[in-house]
């Protein structure tokens, strides 16, 4: 016993070593043209040693250590805890909501113009992972692609802008609509596939966009991508410094107040809230109706769907249209926030970080999608001191969200009672 | 009520059913018993349309529906329990009952929820837990009870007894007993020959794909064939 933890605690501090020591302990640096490898210094060094030392000590006496630990009361007696009542529960959580909500609302007049800049970003992946969360969380169909429709949504307003100077406003339901035909019409083909074979057709269908973004040159600008995108209006008020198009004004002279460029990004944060909290809402009636209990009894079991009359084209493919649609939206938003948009901003990876934000919040769950959201867009941002090793932290905070709630953030809450014990 | 008319299957280039003719009247209790592999299940899963007949027609209640989709088939007064129960086990009781009764109105959802806690007492007591923490025989009977929810005038039971404690196939035949004396036409498709003959009014017996035997329910028990092959000498 004492032997084999001591070889273990060996094992490990040298894994610690082979894996830390390179990261940290060598710099590639750039003299002119060649790149030189220079060691850290010595404090460095000892710092690496020590953790080795530390996993080496930990590992030795892990046992007596999680014994202690196990021994000491738990802090949080959920166990004991009688479960809230279910009607009870719902309305604080829905008072809870609203609050915060209304601090959303007032919240951006008080923090710093990069903070509400941010905070849209954030807005713009909770849409998204909604709207995905239809898909995979409660329809139970891998979608890799998802980014698809976000880039139809933004090409469709960059595009009807530059050809037709159609404004914000009448391209945010034109931009949904379009990306929920191209959702209905990808379906068809696509659904009768399940599992692994959906996910990688949906992933084709994702590059393919994407691509065809990329060269065709005549219409999207290619790689060049499309600019000058206008900003929204407020009832024709626009929030440049100048009026840029004929019969508008703008937003600081109707008022009489000073220009100011915050005015803009609180506008569209102020949006991209409005915007969000329809998509919460319109998802969450979806998920009460028939539709919405169609979706889980398929992705539970199709067989058995199938067997009460369910049409599984059908049911698949309002899933993916609804998806779709909202992802529209969200590009639409994208598109006017950035005023630019390449197909840069609609690679693979785009796709992967909004199904680990669903995957990471807890499929099917609303609340826990946003939660998951927020961490998964702020905490790179948080951890921009530290931005060489950011994705390094991204990922292990992945890792460990896995190991110890596999279920997600928040997972998705049924209705339902814990019977009694009878005894 | 339900007829088949020389029905054959293919999977593939296999062909599984090899012309099958059956017919359920009005009321009845119609058992099929076989074999493993005689392509029971085939028969079952060819009248829900999925997969599809490759010859042959199949009508019910005097219409129809070879080449309707299955989602048509079993919105027409047909409910099938298919095989290994597949209730929805993240939901509840409550909700499973509900989807039975997808295309209802809440009314007659109400309405036929009381009927099958009539039916099953214990569902009554386990409406609000999830379908999948329950035994065996309760989540036949919430398979058997979700069937009910459309009200449909024909009932397809795919092994019902299939895992099940004896104590609990006696409690689920007993059911199925009831059923009929409600109007609604049972077809049951079962291994477990013995029980379902007992029950039934007139039996199949099919094989390898084909219908060997055809009799009533008590003549086929007696039936020193049927005897060695299914009732265990």
């Amino acid at each position: 016993m004492a032997a084999n933890n001591f070889r273990h605690a060996l094992f490990c501090s040298i894994i610690t070593l082979i894996i830390s020591y390179p990261i940290i302990g060598f710099n590639l640096e750039a003299q002119g043209i060649n790149v030189t490898l220079t060691g850290a210094d010595a404090s460095t060094v000892v710092m690496v040693l020590l953790a080795a030392v530390i996993v080496f000590l930990f590992q030795l006496f892990r046992d007596q250590i999680m014994g202690t630990l196990r021994s000491l009361p738990h802090p949080l007696p959920q166990s004991s805890k009688e479960p809230m009542a279910e009607n009870r529960r719902a309305k604080i959580e829905s008072w809870v909501l609203t609050g915060i909500v209304v601090l959303a609302l007032f919240w951006p007049f008080f923090v710093s113009r990069g903070a509400v800049d941010l905070a849209t970003l954030v807005l713009i992946y909770i849409m998204l992972a909604l709207g995905l969360n239809v898909v995979v969380g409660l329809a139970g169909l891998l979608d890799l692609g998802y980014v698809a429709f976000y880039a139809v949504g933004a090409y469709t307003f960059a595009l009807l802008s530059q050809y037709l100077g159609i404004s914000f406003w009448l391209a945010l339901p034109i931009g949904a609509l379009l990306a929920a035909l191209f959702g209905l019409v990808l379906g068809f083909p696509v659904l009768r596939l399940r599992g692994d074979y959906l996910a990688i057709v949906t992933l084709g269908f994702g590059e393919i966009i994407r691509i065809l973004l990329n060269n065709w040159t005549t219409l999207t600008g290619g790689p060049n991508g499309i600019g000058g995108i206008p900003d929204p209006t407020l009832f024709g008020m626009e929030f440049g410094r100048r009026v840029k198009e004929e019969g508008n004004t703008s937003f600081h002279e109707t008022f009489g107040i000073a220009y100011s460029g915050e005015h803009k990004v609180i506008f569209l944060y102020l949006i991209a809230l409005v915007l969000a909290v329809f998509t919460a809402l319109v998802i969450r009636r979806f998920m009460r109706m028939p539709v919405g209990r169609a979706w889980e009894a398929l992705r539970e079991d199709e067989i058995a769907a199938r067997s009460l009359g369910l049409s599984r084209t059908a049911v698949k493919l309002s899933a993916f249209t609804i998806g779709a649609f909202f992802a529209g939206f969200a590009g639409t938003v994208f598109a006017s926030k950035q005023g630019f948009i390449s197909p840069e901003s609609f690679v693979f990876l785009e796709s992967a970080i909004i199904l680990a934000i669903v995957v990471l919040g807890g499929m099917g769950s609303q609340i826990g999608v946003v939660l998951a959201a927020i961490a998964v867009t702020i905490l790179p941002e948080l951890a921009r001191e530290f931005s060489e090793y950011r994705m390094l932290i991204f990922g292990a905070a992945m890792v460990l969200m896995m190991v110890w709630r596999p279920q997600g953030l928040m997972p998705m809450r049924r209705i339902h009672i814990e019977l009694k014990r009878q005894e | 009520m339900l007829v088949l008319e020389d029905v054959h299957t293919h999977y593939g280039k296999i062909e599984a059913l090899h012309g099958v003719s059956v017919e359920v009247k009005k009321g009845e209790i119609v058992s099929l018993i076989g074999a493993n592999g005689a392509g029971k299940t085939t028969l079952l899963m060819t009248v829900c349309g999925n997969p599809r007949a490759s010859a042959g027609r199949i009508f019910l209640e005097g219409k129809e529906i070879t080449n309707e989709s299955t989602a048509q088939i079993m919105r027409s007064g047909i409910s099938i329990v298919p095989e290994g129960r597949r209730v929805f086990s993240g939901l509840t009781v409550e909700e499973n009952l509900h989807m039975g009764g997808f295309f209802n109105t809440k009314a007659e959802i109400r309405k036929s929820q009381q009927h099958v806690y009539e039916l099953f007492p214990r569902l009554k007591e386990r409406e609000h837990q999830r379908a999948g923490t329950m035994s065996g025989g309760e989540q036949q009977m919430l398979a058997i009870g979700r069937a009910l929810m459309s009200r449909p005038n024909m009932i397809i039971l795919d092994e019902p007894s299939l895992g099940l404690a004896p104590l609990i196939i006696k409690q689920i035949f007993e059911i199925i007993g009831q059923l009929r004396e409600e109007g609604i036409t049972v077809f049951l498709v079962e291994q477990n020959a013995h029980q379902a003959l007992n029950l039934a009014d007139r039996g199949y017996v099919l094989e390898t794909g084909k219908i060997r035997l055809h009799d009533t329910g008590k003549n086929l028990l007696e039936n020193p064939d049927v005897q060695n092959a299914y009732l265990g000498g």
